[in-house]
Parts: structure tokens; C-alpha cells; sequence
């Protein structure tokens, strides 16, 4: 019995029940596909490095899904809340009619019941579906082959829905029994016939909490932007934040009182049509509304900016590698070492290709293009020391940087090698003139200062001056990003043996094939466990584990992005959905007076329309704005990993945010109209 | 002076054939131009039906209605609304002002929606608020009124379009006796003063003795009717008392 009346209570609310249908379905739909990346993810064929990203992937995906889940969770209490709100009339006729307050609670659950089943059904089911085409993506953005399609479905990503949506919907039953338990029958009967009483904020605090809040929020920009240099320090990017977020909640409380002051005082629009209850309807919710819709404008501003940067950063990312790793393989080593065993002092006095030969690794028949160079450092010479008399400045501008590490110093001959294997310009020096080669922008700029002040650098007696008043761009050690903070090139005659610190040695593989290359990549792994290289410290670093790398991380970043972003722009738009329903259901008297009056169905459809419009682009509107100063910060930020063109990356979320966020507009839309109807 | 209102063999059925309720059962009356009508009946004599079939809100199930020239039983969809807007004026029991609105917006609202322009809207709407003296209460929310403003609010926002009829159900309904009389006033102002034509539903002999005629119903079917003619009201109310009487004291609470 109690079980048939929940069915037809679903049944008969369904118009308020669709978009919390929707939005569970979704939830469960995104949960499903992005716990499945994993299993996706075993069936590409990716190298050793970009596995070990993967692991990392699924391991974070994981947490985040904790994350996700407490953001749903909240998102379904919010909404079966607000669908139980408006059905207490319902509860009060049970509760005099003599129904006990168990009873109703079973009923509850009843629906909790059969709304979680049936969305979990529909969701697991479309979520299946769509992991489908993600495979494609997978395989797409760690640049595997999808040598082996097949149809895939994952039985723990499956059993994980379950149990995080079950967990959840038991609190939402919860909720819903401690809810009815505390309620008063007098509360329930009367609570549709409460009238919110409309207050007019005042205008002059209205303009100067609005002109606060715009010049708080254009400092907040400012500070991101043009002045972002300040920011340098963690929590100093804390301030921006704040600034925003509270500018944001005066912008939206201050907004929704004047934008009707100003449309008031023009006469002729204010009392065209139905434009006067269109603003009053809307005032009298964004009064109340002011907490949600602020929440709202910021969810929606870090779903743009998390998204619009995750997609642009993994083909930055791997963009970069085609000119950041120009060879196959690199090999460090620290020359002249007096501490340590002995067989490591040993060493250390020989050259790289040496310490390989004397491993058993011919170089002559693995490695082609072969070059060894030397790096220089003296404990003398620390960044301090090169900026010179642009150090007080700098420390002050920038307190977070270490200024105390050692300089590392190239003999110019040596650089020109490297330079011409790189691809970069080479250098020509005066006897007495230095060059500092940097790729990290912000690095360079900082050394650019001291190079325009002329800094001098003496090093074992002699004293030069720079060549160029900003650094060259160019870099010595091979790495997935742009991070040279600073090499310092002189006169081959300027350094000598006794400050020797490293070798680095350049080669490729002596083979043509990719399998081949792999072959004599995993030899050299294989190194560590020979018996003369395995006491030897030898850092590699090699093309095939920096891209795997690079990949690897830049997908990973993506796909977390653009999981993150997805649910914040689901919240948000369920949210304003929801509202927006039960404020047509409220308004169902108003519209049918307005109908009594002889208004045309047209003009109460387009007066709906413009208020659900309104309603969901003033958040978005403000979101956006933010958004383009906070994708200038991201870009900046995220500058280490190269500027791509963020062009692509925002029309992909502009249209992420067309079919979410537009999708729940248009079924706000539709579905108010219907309610409105009868 | 021409009809206004002409209701001819009107019948209105609910329900399915096999239980079928009369709620209108042949009524036929006419309304003249200038005309104040109050039509009474006891809860569930079909008063508050023929009204909604009056006022195009309810069909009729056979039979005709005619507005001047037009045919309403025959209006459908934007004709009805455009109609609605241009030729009727409502007056509800429960006010239906827009708590949205301030006074002065809901009676501006059924100018509005008649595309008329804001200086013109202003200049009605001042005219109208000062012959029903609801100056004091024009930038107030409807919360904020007494039940009689309310009324009075709603009673400026029915006669600003100029309607051919104001339609009024129960409109004294929730009010007390002291507004109740206030609003009758202003409604006998608008009769004679600005020539409206007014038809009202209610149950109180009160309301129904400021009317000029009172047709009084009983189960779907017009039982009698009496003019005023050119006594006072006093007399007219103990006409209708009489009559009440007659009805069988189905309308108890006529006092």
C-alpha cells in the first residue's frame, strides 16, 4: 500500500522530480565513466614511463572521486530537500488524516528507494555507453594505438557507483525521516500560504557596496594579471582569492537591488509588457538568493578556468617536447667527487663514455652523435652574487626565490656544441664578456634587470661583463618543460679543471626503428643493476621516459580537469534549476493572474522565459568575466609548460557549457512552462 | 441604453452522462449599458459558474454570451485574451494583486499589457487612484495593505482599461463591514460617475443591496429578480431580505 502511493507520488510529482532524475543519472553516468578510465587505460599499449602516470592517474582518480562524491552527496540532499519542501502540504493531509510520522517516513524511503534504483539503472547504463567512446579519448591522449578495441565494462568501477551512490542516497534517507520527524503539523499545512515580504535595499548602499565590490574585484584582477609579479608568494595569491569572493557576494546582493532601481526610473521599458513583474520576480528571488547565486558564479568560474586549462595543457605540454628534447638520451654524472666509496672517486675522474665501456655498454655500437661536455661551479658563485647590485631589489620583489644556489658555469666552445645539436643560436664571446642562457621566463626576466645594470661576474680572478642586456634563450639539461633558470657561458680560458662539477653526455640511439630505440633505452635502465655502474650515480634522463612522462601528466590533468569541472558545472546548474522550477511552481497563482487579466500565452511564455534566462545568465555572465582574468592567471601559471593558444581549449568548454549548462536551461525552461500551464 | 451583457438559454454541465450535475441550468438575462447587477444564490446555486462562464474563464456546455456584439462562447485562444484584456474587468474575492507588485504597478500592469505607453499609463493611473482615494497606499506592496485598499487597489486596476463590464466575485467576501461599505461606495462611484457597468456576485444581501438589480439564483436556474426602482437602499435590502427569506433561508448569513 505504502509503496503504491510512493510510486504514484513519483509518478504525479514528476514534472518537479525530472531534473533531480536528471541530475542523479548524470552523476552517476560521469561517476561510472571516469572510475572506468582504468580499466580503460590497461588496454592501450603505452612505454613503462606513461604506465607509471597512469597508476598515478587512477590512484588521484580515486581520491577525487571521494572528493565528487562529497560534492553529489551534498548536491542530492540539497535537492531531495527541496523536492520534500514542496510536497509538506502532502505530508500534513497524511499527518491529519491520521497517518503516524513512521509511516510517512517509510514512504520516504520508498521513493528513495526507487528514484536510486532507477537512476542507478539508467545511469550505470548510459555511463557504459559512453566509456565506450571514452576509450577512444584515452587512447587518444596518452598517443597510444587503440590496437584492440572491444567492448569494455568495468565491474569495479560498476560495484564503486554503487556502493558511493548507495552510501549516498542512505544519507539522503536520513536526511529525509530526521526531516519528517521534526516537523509540526501547522508548519506543514500552512507553509504554502507563507508571503516573503519584499524589501527595497537602499540605493545608495546598494551603489556604494557596488562601487566597493568593483573596485575591490578590479584590484583582485589587476592583481592577477598585470600585477601578478606580486604574487609570488603562496599565500599572497590568497588575496586575489578572497578579494574575489567576497567582491563577487557584494557584486550579486548590490546588482539585485539597483539593476531594478535603474530599469525602474526608465519608465518606458519598466512598464512595457510584462517587464515590471519580470524584474519584480526576479528581485524578490535574488534577494533571497544572494548566497546560492554567489556559490554559483564561483563554481561556474572554476569550471571555466579548470577546464579551459586542462584541455589546452596537454598539448602544451607535449607541444613543448618536440623542441625540448632534441636527443635521445642524456647522462649526467658529478666529475671530481672526494667523499663517498672508493670505486665512486674512481670514477669520477673518468668521462661518462668511459664509465659506460668500462660497464660493458659499447658506445660505439649503441650510441651515434655522441657528446660529452663539462659543467662548472664554485660554491663562490651563487645567484646572490649575479644579480649583483639587482639582488635588494629582487629579494624584495620576489621573496620566495632562492637566491643562495650555486651558478653553473659553460666553457663557450662546449655551449656551441650543444647549441648546434639543440638547434639553438650559438654564442661568440669577447675574452671578456659572458652570456646567460635561460628558458624560464620568469627566471630570465628577473636576470635580465641585473644584465642591464651591467653586473660583473669575477670568477677564479678574471672579470667579465655581459655581452647582451637580456639572456639567450637555450638550455643545457633536457626536461618536459621550459625550466633553465640560468647557465652562464664564458670564455673557454675564463674556467679550469679545479671547479669541474658534471659531464653531461649527448647521444642518440644507434637504431632506426622505435622498438629498436626502446630496445637500447631499456639496456641502459638495465645499467642499474650492473656490477661496476650500479655504485656510480648516473642520472638519465631520455626522450622516450620524458614523453611518456609529459604525456602521461598532461592527460592525467586533463581528464581530472575536465571530471572536476563537469560535476562543479552540474552542481551549479541543478542548483539554479532547481530553484528556478520551485519558483514556478510558487508562482503558478501569479501566472493564472495574469492569465485572468487577459494576458497572451506569448507574452507570459517570453515573460517566463526572460525571467529563467536572467535567472541563469547572470551567474554566467559574471562567472565569464572572472574567467578571463583567472585563464590570463592559469596561463600564466601554467607558462613553465609553454604558451599554447588557449583559442581551442575554450571553445571545447564553451561547449561543454553549452550542452551542460544550456541543457539545464532549456529542461528549467520547458519544464516551468508546463508547470505554469494548469 | 443598449445591452451589454446578453446571456441567452445558458447551461453548463460537469461530470460524464451517467452522473451528470446542472450547475447552469437555462439561464437567460440581459445587462444594460451604466447598469450595477449583483447576482445571489446560495454556495452552490451556480452563481460563481455562470460568472466564470461570464468572464471566459469556463465554457459553457450550450447557449450564447453575448458582449456587446461578440459572441465570447464563440472567442478561442489569443482572440479570448485579447478580449479578456480589453473588454472585462475582475474584481476576486481574494484581491489577486501580484505581492510582487506595489499598487501602483498592478494597476499599471493591465495597462501594460495592453502595449500602452508609460506616460499615458502614468496619467491614467494618477486619475484613477485619486477618484478612489488610494493615494496613501500606491508605493506600497500589497502585504502591506488593509483588505479594503487591497479591494480598492484591485478595483482601480479592473476600471483602468476601460472594460464595457467589471466583473466582481464576492468582493466584499474578506472584508469587514466598515471596508466592505467603503468599497461598495467606490463602486457606486464608478456606476454613476463613470458610467461603468457592474456585475457582481455575492451572497451578502448587504453587498447586493447597493446593486440597481439583483437576480437571484437557485440550483442552476434563475429564481427571481427585483429592482431597486427609486427607493433607498434601505428598502431595496429589506426587498432582498424578503426574497431571501422566500429562498427558503438558504442564504443564512445574509446578515
Amino acid at each position: 500500500m505504502l509503496c503504491k502511493l510512493s510510486l504514484k507520488n513519483i509518478r504525479k510529482s514528476f514534472k518537479d522530480y525530472a531534473i533531480y532524475f536528471f541530475t542523479l543519472i548524470l552523476g552517476v553516468c560521469i561517476f561510472y565513466v571516469f572510475n572506468a578510465l582504468e580499466s580503460q587505460t590497461v588496454m592501450i599499449n603505452v612505454s613503462l614511463s606513461t604506465q607509471k602516470i597512469i597508476e598515478l592517474m587512477n590512484y588521484m582518480m580515486n581520491a577525487v572521486s571521494v572528493f565528487v562524491s562529497f560534492i553529489l552527496g551534498f548536491l542530492i540532499i540539497y535537492a531531495s530537500r527541496f523536492l520534500i519542501k514542496r510536497r509538506n502540504k502532502e505530508f500534513g493531509i497524511y499527518l491529519t488524516l491520521g497517518m503516524g510520522k513512521r509511516k510517512i517516513s517509510k514512504i520516504l524511503l520508498f521513493e528513495t528507494i526507487f528514484i536510486g534504483v532507477i537512476s542507478l539503472v539508467v545511469g550505470l547504463t548510459l555511463g557504459v555507453v559512453i566509456s565506450q567512446f571514452m576509450s577512444l579519448l584515452v587512447a587518444n591522449m596518452f598517443e597510444a594505438d587503440l590496437t584492440n578495441f572491444k567492448f569494455i565494462f568495468s565491474e569495479s568501477a560498476c560495484i564503486k557507483t554503487l556502493i558511493y551512490f548507495g552510501i549516498i542516497y542512505l544519507v539522503v534517507a536520513i536526511f529525509n525521516v530526521v526531516n519528517v520527524s521534526k516537523c509540526k503539523l501547522i508548519d506543514l499545512i500552512q507553509s504554502s500560504k507563507r508571503q516573503e515580504e519584499v524589501k527595497m535595499k537602499n540605493p545608495i548602499l546598494c551603489t556604494l557596496v557596488f562601487v566597493v565590490a568593483s573596485i575591490m574585484l578590479g584590484y583582485a584582477y589587476y592583481l592577477v594579471t598585470a600585477g601578478a609579479s606580486i604574487l609570488d608568494e603562496m599565500v599572497m595569491i590568497l588575496i586575489p582569492i578572497s578579494l574575489g569572493t567576497v567582491s563577487t557576494f557584494l557584486i550579486v546582493w548590490s546588482l539585485s537591488g539597483l539593476i531594478l532601481r535603474i530599469v525602474m526610473s526608465v519608465k518606458n521599458l519598466y512598464y512595457k509588457g510584462l517587464n515590471s513583474f519580470v524584474l519584480r520576480q526576479i528581485s524578490s528571488k535574488i534577494n533571497t538568493t544572494v548566497m546560492s547565486m554567489g556559490v554559483i558564479c564561483l563554481m561556474l568560474f572554476v569550471t571555466i578556468c579548470v577546464l579551459s586549462s586542462a584541455l589546452s595543457l596537454k598539448n602544451s605540454m607535449t607541444q613543448n617536447l618536440l623542441t625540448l628534447v632534441p636527443v635521445d638520451i642524456q647522462l649526467v654524472k658529478t666529475l671530481d667527487r672526494n667523499e663517498g666509496s672508493q670505486i665512486l672517486i674512481d670514477d669520477s675522474k673518468i668521462s661518462i663514455v668511459d664509465t659506460l665501456e668500462k660497464g660493458g655498454f659499447s658506445t660505439s655500437d649503441y650510441l651515434k652523435d655522441i657528446l660529452e661536455v663539462t659543467v662548472y661551479m664554485t660554491n663562490d658563485i651563487i645567484v646572490e652574487t649575479t644579480l649583483g647590485s639587482y639582488y635588494n631589489e629582487a629579494k624584495v620583489k620576489y621573496p620566495m626565490l632562492t637566491y643562495s644556489s650555486v651558478e653553473s658555469f659553460i666553457k663557450v666552445s662546449d655551449y656551441n656544441k650543444v647549441a648546434k645539436i639543440y638547434g639553438n643560436d650559438e654564442i661568440s664571446l669577447s675574452d671578456d664578456e659572458y652570456v646567460i642562457v635561460a628558458d624560464f621566463e620568469n627566471w630570465a626576466n628577473i636576470r635580465n634587470e641585473a644584465l642591464k645594470l651591467g653586473t660583473t661576474i669575477n670568477i677564479l680572478g678574471g672579470e667579465y661583463k655581459p655581452k647582451y642586456q637580456e639572456c639567450v634563450n637555450g638550455y643545457l639539461y633536457m626536461s618536459g618543460s621550459h625550466i633553465n633558470t640560468g647557465i652562464i657561458v664564458v670564455p673557454d680560458s675564463a674556467l679550469d679543471d679545479s671547479i669541474r662539477e658534471e659531464s653531461i653526455l649527448f647521444a642518440n640511439y644507434n637504431a632506426d626503428s622505435d622498438e629498436d630505440k626502446e630496445r637500447i633505452e631499456n639496456m641502459i635502465l638495465d645499467l642499474d643493476k650492473n656490477d661496476y655502474i650500479s655504485n656510480i650515480e648516473l642520472d638519465a634522463s631520455s626522450k622516450i621516459s620524458i614523453y611518456g612522462a609529459s604525456v602521461g601528466l598532461g592527460a592525467c590533468v586533463t581528464f581530472i580537469g575536465i571530471y572536476l569541472g563537469i560535476i562543479f558545472l552540474i552542481s551549479s546548474a541543478a542548483i539554479l534549476a532547481l530553484k528556478e522550477l520551485s519558483e514556478s511552481s510558487d508562482n503558478k497563482e501569479r501566472y493564472k493572474m495574469l492569465r485572468k487579466l487577459g494576458t497572451d500565452e506569448k507574452m507570459i511564455n517570453r515573460a517566463l522565459f526572460k525571467q529563467t534566462a536572467i535567472f541563469f545568465g547572470f551567474p554566467l555572465l559574471l562567472a565569464i568575466i572572472h574567467s578571463v582574468f583567472g585563464i590570463i592567471f592559469c596561463d600564466y601559471i601554467l607558462s613553465v609548460f609553454g604558451n599554447e593558444k588557449l583559442l581551442a581549449s575554450i571553445v571545447m568548454t564553451a561547449l561543454i557549457l553549452l550542452v551542460i549548462y544550456g541543457g539545464y536551461f532549456v529542461i528549467t525552461y520547458t519544464v516551468s512552462k508546463n508547470i505554469i500551464k494548469d | 441604453m443598449k445591452d451589454i451583457l446578453t446571456v441567452k438559454e445558458i447551461e453548463k454541465y460537469y461530470g460524464t452522462k451517467s452522473s451528470l450535475t446542472k450547475a447552469i441550468d437555462d439561464i437567460s438575462f440581459s445587462v444594460k449599458e451604466g447598469e450595477f447587477i449583483a447576482i445571489m444564490g446560495a454556495s452552490g446555486s451556480g452563481k460563481t459558474t455562470l460568472l466564470n462562464c461570464i468572464s471566459t474563464i469556463d465554457k459553457v456546455t450550450s447557449g450564447h454570451i453575448y458582449v456587446g456584439e461578440t459572441d465570447i462562447t464563440k472567442l478561442k485562444g489569443n482572440d479570448l485574451n485579447k478580449f479578456r484584456r480589453e473588454e472585462l474587468g475582475f474584481i476576486f474575492q481574494d484581491f489577486n494583486l501580484l505581492d510582487t507588485l506595489t499598487a501602483y504597478e498592478n494597476i499599471a500592469l493591465a495597462l501594460s499589457i495592453q502595449n500602452v505607453n508609460a506616460s499615458e499609463i502614468e496619467r491614467r493611473v494618477k486619475k484613477i487612484v485619486s477618484d478612489l482615494d488610494i493615494n496613501s497606499v500606491i508605493n506600497k506592496y500589497p502585504y502591506q495593505m488593509s483588505g479594503g485598499q487591497k479591494q480598492r487597489v484591485a478595483s482601480a486596476r479592473a476600471i483602468i482599461t476601460n472594460p464595457k463590464l467589471i466583473l466582481a466575485d464576492e468582493p466584499t467576501g474578506a472584508l469587514d463591514s466598515k471596508s466592505s461599505k467603503k468599497l461598495l461606495e467606490s463602486f457606486n462611484y464608478l456606476n454613476k460617475e463613470k458610467n461603468a457597468t457592474i456585475l457582481m456576485v455575492t451572497h451578502d444581501a448587504f453587498t447586493a443591496s447597493y446593486a440597481s438589480r439583483v437576480i437571484f439564483i437557485k440550483d442552476g436556474k434563475v429564481f427571481s429578480e427585483i429592482n431597486k426602482g427609486s427607493g433607498t437602499r434601505k428598502e431595496f435590502f429589506d426587498k432582498i431580505i424578503d426574497v431571501v427569506t422566500l429562498l427558503g433561508g438558504d442564504v443564512n448569513d445574509a446578515l
